[in-house]
């Protein structure tokens, strides 16, 4: 599956990046193969999404959330804290 | 190091949001100068120091990822770094995040491997230690090969120890780079600084192969890294940020994250239009007595006008605009200190994407309703080429403060202060129409360019959410301080430049008309504000005026709306000190008088009144869409550097203009 289709709380971990100038960046931002990936946040018109990696909150748009082919680590759905 | 040099030359390199401003404004203070970098707009920020006889000059890089530029600031930060000419830099301090220290420290491995002396700042040290974070900093040194320091620049602390590190800086013996994997690919090259020098002169076939080892080199780092971290940083496993989390649930809420971003403006927009009013008319009245004072105690001729009403006239016409400036800019840093200003830009991002924008062109849209100088070079952080020229194109459709005197002018011709709606002020509510309609126009121009721009570039938008910080006032005054003198002089040497031309031709006509004039009106007796108006008629910016008139007589304006607009070119302000001086009104500061002298205007042949709702609603419009600043077309050029676009600009935005206001005009007639 891929990082957009997770939902909001759900971690995963990255395997690999389908778009070759988009995957420069999330390895620069330390979102690299190997890393846990986390959904922390998803705007109000569910776009773009928050995710935790590597420490800290990294903003992205669902279309480039689809370049990076994830695995799901659990299916527990946190509810937003709202 | 080089003992023989009097002055070190140090930067200040590090990731966006690692505490590098606070960094420089606590080691430099008020010896900051502010400049730009050779051809570009981009603000270059230098201060100096003194420490154990040597002096220090350090200067405070754009933020960078890594060195491999994605958009203009960073390349402005890489190229700064590989520069070898005379001014090369002595040490560089990396400025690292000590509660995010992986991320932060790849930059650094790449420093490192340029073979540069460097330092390492382990910035925001206290708040590592309050999310028990702990730092073995010895380990780290004989790792990364070069001194690493523990910094709090907020409070100050470390300062003292950072300087004495940057003079015993050496070049680190670790090397980080796949050098092996760099030899495969780029035999020719000798060393990791010459691949990253290569990336900015090299062809599309090179440059696939440079992406190509950038990516599987930062890979490798990552993993080095994760082998550093783990033997030099201990962290407790479940990080606690529940604050952020907190306020991120109520900023980026579905209902309250829109409201709160729409209280936000609407306090901004009470601040840079209300509030800011009374330190200005305080600055125009200044300035009013000074060059009546200048007027009359020096002694009279044409230098005393050039200086009276070209010099003194320009400058009053661009300190003016300084307390807004400098309140929209308080503003929008304090946004952007505190993190605020990403979230608005995640949760804008989606509506500004149908446009052709992106959520970081929520700041500059919002710049323009002062100025579209500031908000045409906030345009930088936007990485994106065609998102950025879009949002450069359409700014200033949006109405900045110039309009508003304007606006004011002729909607008060239109309707009294009695014309009442519901309770509601019929002045009020056209004139929010008219900043309705410039944002309005700017989504719809950027709509259209969307569609006609074309890249090759992909369109990204992504971006860190930092933490919420408090502000820092120290560091936001001076960044206020630093963006008002940038305004001052870049923009103030076109204004105050127009403003002596037009002097020139208000003041000046063709062989001795002027002499005629003032002979005629001696014998007749004229008095001095109806002898101006007919000296202005005759000047050459009348000759102007009148030839232009079969020009704009379709959307409805005579020959004296004619010479305003000539002169609005300088600012579009000027537009009313015109009218005011064509219809010697005498005293260009008291609207009331000047509105009541046009509402009451008739044409000499017809006797109907000038100014009817056809011709105001013309004017307004008029106002509204056309490029009637020389400045922001200077600064576009400076941002874009190719003439195309400011030419571009000009030429959509003039067809808009008389476009929408001869269907006005005709509409209303």
């Amino acid at each position: 599956m891929t990082l957009d289709q997770l939902k909001l709380g759900q971690t995963a971990i990255v395997q690999e990046f389908t778009d070759d100038f988009l995957s420069l960046k999330f390895i620069e931002m330390g979102c690299l193969p190997g890393e846990i990936v986390k959904v922390v946040n998803i705007a109000p018109m569910q776009d773009p999404i928050a995710i935790e990696v590597s420490g800290y909150v990294l903003s992205l748009r669902k279309q480039e959330a689809s370049t990076v082919v994830v695995t799901l680590l659990n299916d527990v759905v946190l509810n937003k804290t709202n | 190091m080089n003992s023989l040099k009097n002055t070190l030359h140090i930067a200040l390199v590090g990731n966006p949001n690692s505490g590098k401003s606070t960094l420089f404004n606590s080691l430099t203070g008020l010896t900051q100068k502010t400049g730009n970098y050779a051809g570009v707009t981009i603000e270059k920020h230098v201060g100096k120091f003194e420490f154990n006889g040597t002096s220090f000059s350090v200067t405070d890089l754009p933020g960078t990822y890594s060195l491999f530029p994605k958009s203009l600031d960073e390349e402005v930060a890489c190229k700064t770094i590989l520069n070898t000419s005379t001014d090369k830099l002595d040490v560089i301090v990396i400025v690292a995040d000590a509660t995010n220290i992986k991320r932060h420290l790849l930059l650094a491995t790449q420093l490192i491997d340029l073979k540069i002396p460097c330092v390492l700042a382990l910035n925001m040290i206290d708040e590592a230690e309050k999310q028990n974070i702990t730092i073995y900093k010895n380990d780290l040194e004989n790792l990364l090969g070069i001194g690493v320091v523990f910094v709090n620049s907020r409070k100050k602390t470390g300062l003292e120890e950072l300087k004495s590190e940057i003079l015993k800086a050496k070049i680190s013996d670790s090397i980080f780079y796949n050098f092996e994997k760099q030899l495969k690919l780029f035999p020719n090259l000798k060393s990791y600084k010459e691949l990253i020098d290569l990336q900015f002169t090299c062809d599309d076939e090179l440059s696939k192969l440079i992406k190509q080892f950038e990516k599987e080199d930062n890979i490798s780092r990552f993993y080095k890294l994760n082998y550093i971290i783990a033997k030099c940083v201990k962290k407790p496993e479940q990080l606690n940020k529940s604050i952020t989390q907190k306020l991120d649930s109520f900023f980026t809420h579905k209902f309250f994250g829109f409201f709160f971003f729409f209280l936000i403006l609407f306090i901004v927009f009470q601040f840079v239009f209300f509030v800011a009013d009374v330190p200005m008319t305080w600055i125009e009245e200044s300035f009013a007595a000074f060059m009546n004072f200048t007027a009359n105690s020096l002694p009279k001729g044409e230098l005393n006008d050039l200086l009276v009403n070209g010099v003194l006239a320009g400058i009053s016409g661009i300190v003016v605009f300084v307390p807004q400036i400098a309140l929209l800019f308080f503003f929008i840093t304090v946004l952007e200190d505190t993190g605020y200003m990403a979230r608005a830009s995640f949760i804008l991002d989606k509506v500004m994407q149908k446009f052709g924008l992106n959520g970081k062109s929520v700041i500059p849209m919002i710049s323009s309703v002062a100025c579209a100088i500031p908000s045409i070079m906030s345009t930088r952080t936007i990485s994106n080429w065609k998102t950025r020229i879009i949002t450069i194109l359409v700014t200033p459709l949006i109405s900045c403060s110039a309009r508003l005197p304007v606006y004011t002018l002729i909607i008060s011709i239109m309707f009294k202060d009695e014309h009442m709606i519901y309770g509601f002020n019929y002045k009020g509510i056209v004139l929010m129409g008219m900043y309705l309609l410039g944002f309005g126009a700017a989504f719809l121009a950027a709509f259209i360019l969307k569609f006609i721009l074309k890249t090759k570039e992909k369109n990204y938008f992504i971006m860190e959410l930092p933490v919420y910080r408090m502000p820092q006032w120290q560091t936001v005054g001076m960044l206020v301080l630093k963006k008002v003198k940038l305004f001052l002089f870049n923009a103030g040497k076109i204004i105050l430049a127009i403003s002596i031309v037009l002097w020139f031709l208000t003041s000046h006509a063709p062989s001795n008309v002027f002499t005629q004039l003032e002979e005629k009106a001696l014998v007749l007796n004229t008095p001095t504000d109806v002898l101006n108006a007919q000296k202005l008629e005759h000047s050459y910016a009348g000759i102007f005026g009148k030839k232009i008139e079969p020009l704009i007589e379709p959307i409805g304006f005579d020959w004296k709306i004619g010479i305003s607009l000539i002169t609005s070119f300088a600012a579009r302000e000027v537009f009313v000190g015109t009218m005011a001086t064509i219809y010697s009104s005498g005293d260009s500061d008291n609207t009331e008088t000047l509105r009541e002298k046009l509402a009451s205007e008739k044409d000499s042949v017809t006797q109907s009144p000038v100014y009817t709702t056809a011709v105001c609603w013309s004017l307004l419009v008029f106002y509204a869409f056309a490029m009637q600043c020389m400045s922001t077309l200077a600064t576009t050029y400076s941002e874009t550097k190719h003439w195309k676009w400011p030419f571009i600009q000009l030429v959509f935005m003039s067809v808009l203009a008389y476009g929408s206001s001869f269907i006005v005009f005709n509409l209303l007639k």
